[in-house]
Formats: structure tokens, C-alpha cells, sequence
């Protein structure tokens, strides 16, 4: 099982979505508690007003650690990550996190394409990319960049998302290593934190 | 797509040719928005580009302003200004004069911003507010105080959540889908070209702003700026950086009291 294969060396595991992943997220990351070896990203479409509400929500439903995200914030495996709004987050090779409030991408700013590149980049075969509910096209180009530096590329079953399209675009245009519905989006996250 | 070695590479053609310093740029944003023009302008390959760039001057200006980040707005972040508006120019409001500075100012959004809130504070005529960035560009735009009109519904929004109780609109002039800025506003502004990787303090700041630019910078260079900035500001003087910027990777914050939830610092020793 590819499982096995990345289980040690997993770095980081990071999730994008759009319209309705939020629903999938308060499924999943209420089962989790600890993560051993990885760090947790998300990165999700946000308004655009500085808020921190989605930060707070994603705290009350997780036990794991959540980091408000400052620029150049090292990126510690065990820790919950959430992409702030108005801003594209990048890695950088010392594993720190950079900001970015360039245009745009796919409408978006934070865009999960930007993100999932930067990743890809630095973290090429430790990383897990996973694409949620979204009624966008962004993310599918990220998630293609993942696989082509070595990377596990999962997407949420479009029958399970609130709104199929994003997942759907990304199963035309990639070859995904799994179609996950919530549960098993889960249960994965779990078999590779062992 | 270019390779990491590559980036070096043009990194230091640009510093041997022209002079500028990019190597303590943060790498991941700068490799992004270099890949961006290169396929833009659509280069056969990496060594095509170089030498564009290593013989064409004008074409190098137009990659920095490419590459560069000029992205900005009127009252960007409007909880941010509301402390401004409320805590901050009050303070200030007794010193016989006021020194501001914009770091990175870009086309000038900010700097309008706040020579709105000095007018309405009743503190404009006794302040000076030097703006400075790396692209002239940008403050050429900015000596205009002309914006795209397009922009002023949100601008307005952002104005009137700053706690802004003004007919906004009042401050420009609508024009062909321009607006042009009183010119009483700028007035008290000063632009000027400065570097922050290498240039020097020029003045003494009761105020002093840098955001969304060290976002661009690696640690090494943010420390830098930070203490650029340090050397600049007098006690009891206040450092503003963007929402997500911080000074605590850069100076001992032992020296400075940050203020409440927002992204500013008091000088305090
Ligand atoms: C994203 S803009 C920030 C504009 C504005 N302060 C704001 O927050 O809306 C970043 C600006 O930093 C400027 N900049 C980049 N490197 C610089 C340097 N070495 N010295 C001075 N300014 C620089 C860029 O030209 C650009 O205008």
C-alpha cells in the first residue's frame, strides 16, 4: 500500500477547499488529536475581511494544536495551520512559512494552487495534497504539481462534497491516488500518523 | 519553470549588472513571480532570458516591476486604522510636530489614507509624512494622487469601517474613471526613493509604517529593517507593520509594548 510507503516520511499533509469544505473539515478534524510526524495546512477560501473566525472555529472542534500563522512561522510537525485570509502562504526551504499579497489566483488570495506548488516544491515526496468540496477550479493545477514531484494526491469523492465541481475538475485533469469520501479522507490521516 | 540553481544565478546577474540586492529576498515568493514573467514573455530557455536581462535595461526595470509586489489599497484593513484613528493620533496629537513614515509605500494608497486621518484629527497642518519605496514607478503614481475610480466603492467601505463619518467621496474628484485626490491632502507629503536592503536611517519618526513589505524579505533582511526602523523612531514612537508581520523573529520586543490585538509596537526604552 502506498500508506506504508510515505508513512515515514510524511512532512506535511495539506488540504484545500472552497464552498462546502468546511462541512467536510468539521467531520474530519474532530477525530483527530495528536499528529506525530506531520504538520496539518489548510488552506481554504475565505472572505476577505481579516477575521480570525475560521481560526477559532477550527480550534473549538480539534484537539490538535492550532498555530495563528505569522509570516515566517516555522512550520512544527504536530501543528493545525490555517492559511489567513488575504494572503497566498508559501514554504520556504527552511520549513518557515511567507506570506504573499500578490494578485489574485483563480479569484482567490489565499489560492490553493499557489499554495500546493510552493509545497510541492519543498516537500515533493513527503507531502500528502487533498482536495475538498469547492465550486472553483483552483486546487488542480496544485494537485498535479504534488504528484509530479512525488507527492500523494487524494480528492474528496465529488457523491460526497457539498459541491462537486472542484473535486470533479481535479479527477478529469489528474490521476488522483485515492477518491475519499470524509470518512476515509480520515481514516487515511490516521493510518499515516502511526 | 526554473530550476532553484537558476534563480541564484539571476540573482546575481542582477546585483553584478545592475546593483540591486535580491539575495535576502524570501526565495519562495521570488521564484514565483520570476517563473511568472519568464513564461509570460514566453523565453525558450533560461540562458534566452538571462541575457534579456543582463542587456536590456528597460527590460529589467519592467521585470522589478514585475516581480516586485505593488499590490495596495485605501484603508486596507479597516480595524487596523480605527486603532490608528483612535489610539495612536491621539497620542500624538500634543507633540508641537509629526513625522511620519510609509516604508514601502507603494502607488501611495496608505499614504492618502492617512493624511485623511491627520486632516480629520485636526493634525494634518503640523505633520510630515515622508513616503518612500524602491520603485519609482509606483511613486510616480503616488505623487499624483490619482487612483482608479472603480476602486472608491470599496474604498469607501473600508474608510467608513475605519470609523470614518466623512462624505468620502468628498476627498476626490470623479473623472473618467479616475480619482484624483484633493491636493491639499498631499500637501505634506514627501516621496523619495529608499532601499530598505541597503540604505540608511534619514530622519528621526514619531510614526513609522511597514506593511505587507517584509513579508518579502528573509529573516536576515526583516532583522535589519527592524532595527533601520529602530534607529529611526523616537521612545514613545510607533512602529506599524501588516496584519500578519511580526517584530518578535527580529528585535528583543522587551524594548517595545505592542498594542492590543493590532500589528503595532510602542517604543519603550
Ligand atoms: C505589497 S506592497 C505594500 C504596500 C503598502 N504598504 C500596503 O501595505 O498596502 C510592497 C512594496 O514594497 C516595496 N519594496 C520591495 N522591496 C523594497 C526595498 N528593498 N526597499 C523599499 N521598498 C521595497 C515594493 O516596491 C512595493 O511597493
Amino acid at each position: 500500500m502506498a500508506e506504508d510507503k510515505i508513512n515515514a516520511k510524511c512532512k506535511l499533509v495539506i488540504i484545500g477547499g472552497s464552498a462546502g469544505s468546511l462541512n467536510a473539515l468539521m467531520q474530519i478534524l474532530p477525530e483527530l488529536s495528536v499528529l506525530n510526524s506531520f504538520a496539518l495546512v489548510i488552506v481554504l477560501h475565505r472572505r476577505g475581511t481579516d477575521d480570525m473566525t475560521l481560526e477559532e472555529l477550527i480550534k473549538i472542534k480539534t484537539e490538535v494544536p492550532v498555530k495563528i500563522i505569522e509570516d515566517k512561522e516555522p512550520l512544527l510537525p504536530g501543528f493545525l495551520y490555517v492559511a489567513p485570509s488575504n494572503y497566498h502562504l508559501l514554504f520556504e526551504k527552511n520549513e518557515t512559512i511567507s506570506l504573499d499579497t500578490s494578485e489574485k489566483v483563480n479569484y482567490s488570495r489565499p489560492s490553493i494552487d499557489v499554495s500546493f506548488e510552493s509545497a510541492a516544491e519543498i516537500y515533493g515526496d513527503s507531502l500528502v495534497g487533498i482536495l475538498l468540496s469547492g465550486s472553483n477550479s483552483d486546487g488542480t493545477e496544485g494537485l498535479k504539481m504534488i504528484q509530479k514531484a512525488g507527492g500523494i494526491i487524494i480528492v474528496q469523492d465529488p457523491e460526497s462534497a457539498d459541491m462537486p465541481f472542484m473535486p470533479n475538475n481535479a479527477i478529469v485533469h489528474t490521476t488522483p491516488d485515492y477518491i475519499l469520501n470524509t470518512d476515509e479522507i480520515l481514516k487515511f490521516i490516521i493510518s499515516i500518523n502511526s | 519553470m526554473i530550476e532553484d540553481i537558476e534563480l541564484e544565478t539571476l540573482i546575481n546577474d542582477i546585483y553584478e549588472y545592475y546593483g540591486f540586492d535580491f539575495g535576502s529576498y524570501s526565495r519562495a515568493s521570488l521564484k514565483r513571480r520570476v517563473n511568472r514573467i519568464y513564461q509570460l514573455d514566453g523565453f525558450k530557455n533560461f540562458y534566452e532570458f538571462l541575457s534579456k536581462v543582463r542587456y536590456d535595461p528597460e527590460y529589467y526595470k519592467n521585470m522589478i516591476d514585475e516581480i516586485t509586489v505593488n499590490v495596495t489599497e485605501m484603508f486596507r484593513d479597516p480595524a487596523f486604522y480605527k486603532v490608528v484613528r483612535n489610539e495612536i493620533l491621539p497620542q500624538l496629537a500634543p507633540k508641537p510636530f509629526i513625522r511620519l513614515w510609509h516604508a514601502g509605500c507603494s502607488t501611495g494608497e496608505e499614504v492618502y489614507s492617512m493624511a485623511i486621518m491627520l486632516r480629520e484629527a485636526g493634525l494634518l497642518h503640523k505633520s510630515i509624512i515622508y513616503a518612500t519605496d524602491i520603485n519609482s514607478k509606483v511613486l510616480e503614481t503616488a505623487k499624483k494622487g490619482i487612483f482608479p475610480l472603480r476602486m472608491m466603492k470599496e474604498y469607501s467601505e473600508n474608510y467608513r469601517d475605519s470609523g470614518g463619518q466623512e462624505d468620502f467621496s468628498s476627498y476626490y474628484i470623479a473623472n473618467y474613471g479616475i480619482a484624483k485626490f484633493n491636493e491639499e491632502l498631499a500637501e505634506k507629503m514627501v516621496f523619495s526613493q529608499h532601499n530598505l536592503v541597503s540604505d540608511n536611517s534619514f530622519n528621526e519618526f514619531d510614526f513609522i509604517l511597514c506593511r505587507n513589505v517584509l513579508i518579502y524579505f528573509d529573516n536576515n533582511l526583516q532583522k535589519r529593517v527592524i532595527n533601520l526602523f529602530d534607529e529611526s523612531l523616537s521612545i514613545l514612537g510607533f512602529l506599524a507593520l501588516g496584519t500578519k508581520e511580526t517584530i518578535k523573529y527580529s528585535i528583543s520586543t522587551t524594548k517595545y509594548k505592542q498594542l492590543e490585538k493590532e500589528k503595532v509596537w510602542r517604543k519603550i526604552k
